[in-house]
């Protein structure tokens, strides 16, 4: 058996979600201090990505991507070329994974109770220590739920997927969509081998989640 | 070395407008006292940074923190002030060592490599009876040692100024009479400005010298703490310091002045100002009739007892004509008073209202 699906899926769902907290932690506290109109207006963008169809975010990264975009143009001046490669299943993970990233941390953020960084504020700490110090380790608990969500959803990626990345085995092809061309091709023993993986997988991150324990006190 | 504040900012539906210096050492200790709502925490957490007024402007020990006009608006990490706050608002996920080590030299990461460092904390855990807790974690301490740790976490910034916000109210009470005393003993070489936030006028008439009292954003009453309460002047400040009998007054005469709802016309020591609104007595300041009382002298029938422990308070109402002030009998109000004696079983009493006990208010301060 060919476990290449694996290997890429695993290694796409890492660097994904990687990814996703790189830019959804920062986001989240971009967010959680904001107030009003601009607070809902950025929010409800950050959130998009979990609410689209798939496809829809597909169709948007090959806009953005492509051959004819300012962006595809740049990266090809360099050499690079995104659709149909492997760094093309890490963006579409990373998109999907970002809103739980962001949404998790941002709600663990707002927990923290105001006098405790006004306080930290009073004594002298600088922004930057506040944010390493005391916002980090005690949003823990939200930041490991986040990023136990991410890499699940990241795992389970297949729209956005197909479209950028496509189905090009040993390079592009993960569990998702060898599912999907195994069953299509009628290879049902081999689409069911897959499922059983992933279902195995799924539910270890799940059991995961629920072991994520309190923060260290 | 003093704090020096004229602020005003406003919300929806409340307006805080405040002007008044603290100045400093023990004899400068500042209270704020007022209900809750009445923006005295705001008023601190404006001195602070931690809110932004509308304007007006703060300096703290001569150095501009705030103005509107110039668009001064030091953060707070600048303005050197220490805040204990009600919460204590400790880091949960730093053991007590590590709360007050990252205070030490206002957070700067070359203070905590420095090699004095370690032996800085150490005093300070030592100095404030907290050596052994320095490796729990907030979570694991009763309410007065996380407000030791704060307090010595506090002073590991070297504060120019000290903020106290209500630091006794999250504590039981069996246990705030020890802490205040400890705080107070904690503080008492400490040489800036002391500002205290209470709702509780006991804990501001022990704490401090000073005192201002606040009422629904603006001030009622500044002045001396044993001023403020011989003479509150208005009706929050005498209602705040604890005045429980106040009713609608008129002036009657040079010293003399007329209380419908009580059906008194009283005798007053001092000259009866012509804006008075209002009048006063404290419950412990009514008294039976001494042969040398010779005014302000009435009979009263005892409405109802209520007894506590060591003491037994009654409310009366005054058995003079009807008409007297202008008042019907059926409608007076009760005087509250603390009763003399716990057998005072008579259903009619004759007791005087001292004429220097008479307060005379007004409504505002405005």
């Amino acid at each position: 058996m060919d476990w290449s699906p694996l290997v890429i899926s695993i290694k796409t769902s890492i660097a994904g979600t990687g990814i996703a907290l790189l830019l959804g932690i920062p986001a989240a506290r971009l967010v959680a201090n904001m107030r009003g109109k601009s607070r809902a207006i950025l929010d409800g963008v950050f959130t998009l990505p979990m609410v689209l169809p798939p496809t829809v975010l597909g169709f948007f990264l090959l806009v953005i991507f492509g051959r004819n975009s300012p962006v595809g143009q740049l990266l090809l001046s360099f050499g690079i070329r995104v659709i149909f490669s492997w760094e093309a299943t890490v963006i579409a993970a990373a998109v999907v994974a970002f809103p739980l990233v962001y949404r998790t941390v941002r709600a663990s953020f707002e927990q923290i109770d105001r006098s405790v960084l006004h306080a930290a504020k009073t004594l002298g700490l600088s922004e930057r220590t506040i944010f390493l110090k005391i916002m980090i380790p005690m949003a823990r608990p939200g930041i490991a739920g986040g990023t136990i969500l991410a890499f699940a959803r990241a795992l389970g990626e297949f729209g956005a997927t197909i479209m950028i990345a496509g189905n090009i085995p040993g390079r592009t092809q993960t569990v998702p969509v060898a599912i999907y061309f195994a069953a299509e091709g009628g290879n049902m023993t081999r689409a069911l081998n897959w499922v059983i993986i992933i279902v195995l997988i799924s539910f270890s991150v799940v059991a995961l989640l629920n072991t994520v324990g309190e923060p260290k006190q | 070395m003093s704090i020096l504040i004229d602020i005003r900012k406003t919300y929806k539906n409340f307006t805080l407008n405040v002007a008044f210096s603290a100045s400093s050492g023990q004899t400068g200790r500042t209270g704020l006292l007022g209900e809750s709502g009445c923006g005295k925490s705001l008023t601190l957490r404006c001195i602070a940074g931690i809110e932004k007024p509308d304007s007006g402007f703060i300096e703290i020990n001569g150095k501009t923190v705030f103005d509107s006009e110039s668009g001064i608006n030091l953060a707070p990490q600048l303005r050197n002030t220490g805040y204990l706050f009600q919460s204590y608002a400790l880091f949960p996920t730093m053991t007590v060592g590590e709360n007050i080590g990252i205070a030490c030299g206002r957070g700067t990461a070359a203070e905590r490599t420095k090699p004095g460092h370690r032996s800085k904390v150490r005093e300070l855990l030592d100095q404030y009876r907290i050596g052994e807790l320095a490796d729990r974690y907030p979570s694991q301490l009763s309410g007065g040692q996380q407000q030791r740790v704060a307090l010595a976490r506090m002073l590991a910034s070297d504060p120019e100024v000290i903020l106290l916000d209500e630091p006794l109210s999250a504590l039981d009470s069996f246990l705030r009479r020890q802490v205040e005393e400890e705080l107070s003993a904690s503080l008492s070489r400490f040489p800036g400005s002391i500002v205290f936030v209470s709702h509780d006028r006991d804990e501001v008439f022990r704490f401090c010298k000073k005192m201002i009292i606040l009422d629904s954003g603006s001030i009622a009453r500044e002045g001396p703490r044993d001023e403020v309460f011989a003479d509150p002047q208005t009706v929050p400040a005498a209602r705040l310091t604890g005045c429980k009998n106040i009713a609608v007054a008129t002036k009657a005469g040079e010293r003399r002045i007329a209380v419908p709802s009580w059906g008194l016309i009283l005798e007053t020591e001092r000259p009866v100002p012509d804006g008075i609104t209002h009048a006063g007595i404290r419950a412990h300041h009514i008294r039976a009739v001494k042969e040398t009382d010779t005014v302000n002298c009435f009979n009263f029938a005892v409405e109802s007892r209520s007894e506590a422990p060591f003491s037994v308070t009654e409310y009366v109402t005054a058995l003079t004509a009807s008409g007297v002030a202008g008042s019907e009998r059926n409608y007076r109000e009760p005087i509250c008073m603390e009763s003399s004696g716990l057998t005072g079983k008579e259903r009619t009493e004759r007791l005087c209202l001292p004429p220097d006990r008479i307060l005379m208010l007004t409504l505002s301060n405005a």
